[in-house]
């Protein structure tokens, strides 16, 4: 077993720097605050694929370097190798239309729980009317800010295994009651050759 | 009777929820990596880190003492204890030890020779000024100011800059002395 630290210090590093990226560095350009944070999941996933292939392959077929026949191949890794490493739990859907693009689903997404507060937080605010659609689009913005940070692992670690790509998150066809802890990551695979 | 501080936070840790410490590692160098492309001069890397630090310290206080069964110290001496013991090792994973005392029992040195963020990072010439694990300070100041202590926190060895540790210089400016925080009125 590896070293480890408590969750809360990897939880508090992100919000804070998602944060910082959004109502400090970029207040009023989120989609510069949103590139950024995508780039350093990026740089994270690339890091974190590198390391995770060598350690869990090596370790079970004793492979130089993992090769993959297809995509399919790679995001099967991502969803339950990498994911598990991560988050404990494997992703718990995966469909695709086979023409490269993918769609991972995880009901229970592990940094969405964290935030399960921020919604009621803003429903304490609904007393007068007119705000509480803000609040809940300020909801929903803050919570897609943080969903740049695992689209950004999650491109990072495929361009890590040879496959350049294009991934989103999707949270929005949720039911409205539930707490938003389900999250699908659309990844659109770049045909390179 | 009050419950007797826990000297170590073995237990702590043990019973918190861990991750394995690279995804925590890379992320921060990921971080400081960014802001550094960013917001491009060194010293405002710094103070950005020591600002993030802070914030997270004024939230991560009340995990701390919810956690670790630690009650009020009784002076200076006894907090420092408890953060080198109880606070590095309940969030970090390891501890510090507690040095350097000035006369009057107000300044010391919190020496850590084992830390995670600094795990394969090697800083280029071109970041020399940067203080690395600046956040660190950050967050031990900001836990501090919640407990009613103003802090100032100085680095003096920094390992990727060529010390054989990291020691934190902990100045207690003053103790604020508590105020009932509710007004009548409210």
């Amino acid at each position: 077993m590896g070293r480890e630290v408590s969750e809360s210090c990897v939880d508090s590093v992100i919000i804070e720097m998602v944060s910082a990226y959004c109502n400090r560095f970029y207040v009023n350009k989120p989609d510069l605050a949103a590139r950024r944070i995508e780039a350093i999941g990026y740089q994270v996933g690339l890091q974190l694929s590198e390391s995770y292939t060598r350690i869990l392959l090596v370790a079970r077929y004793t492979m130089e370097r993992p090769r993959f026949s297809d995509h399919l191949e790679a995001i099967k890794f991502i969803c339950k190798d990498f994911w598990s490493e991560l988050f404990k739990k494997q992703i718990d859907n995966l469909k695709t239309n086979h023409r490269g693009t993918f769609v991972l689903q995880d009901n229970r997404f592990r940094w969405l729980t964290r935030m399960s507060s921020d919604p009621s937080t803003a429903n304490t605010d609904s007393s007068q009317d007119p705000s509480v659609a803000t609040a809940e689009n300020k909801s929903t913005q803050a919570t897609s800010m943080h969903l740049y940070f695992p689209c950004g692992i999650i491109r990072g670690a495929l361009s890590n295994l040879g496959i350049p790509c294009a991934v989103s998150a999707d949270i929005s066809n949720l039911p409205a009651c539930e707490l938003q802890l389900s999250v699908c990551f659309s990844i659109t695979c770049m045909i390179t050759r | 009777m009050a419950p007797v501080a826990p000297r170590s936070g073995d237990a702590v840790f043990a019973n918190v929820e861990r991750v394995n410490a690279e995804l925590f590692t890379l992320t921060y160098g990921a971080i400081v990596r960014q802001l550094i492309t960013d917001l491009e001069e060194v010293e405002e890397v710094n103070k950005q880190l020591d600002q993030m630090g802070y914030n997270i310290g004024i939230r991560l206080i009340d995990e701390f003492l919810a956690k670790s069964n630690v009650s009020r110290c009784v002076d200076f001496k006894e907090t420092a204890e408890v953060i080198a013991k109880v606070g590095f090792k309940m969030f970090l994973g390891v501890t510090a030890s507690v040095t350097n005392w000035d006369a009057d029992g107000t300044s010391c040195s919190l020496v850590l020779e084992d830390n995670p963020l600094v795990d394969f990072v090697e800083l280029p010439d071109t970041c020399q000024g940067l203080y690395y694990c600046n956040i660190l300070s950050g967050v031990i100041r900001g836990a501090l100011e919640m407990v009613s202590m103003k802090t100032e926190i100085t680095w003096v060895r920094d390992m990727l800059r060529g010390d054989d540790a990291f020691e934190l210089r902990v100045k207690l400016l003053k103790q604020v002395p508590e105020e009932y925080p509710y007004k009548d009125d409210e």
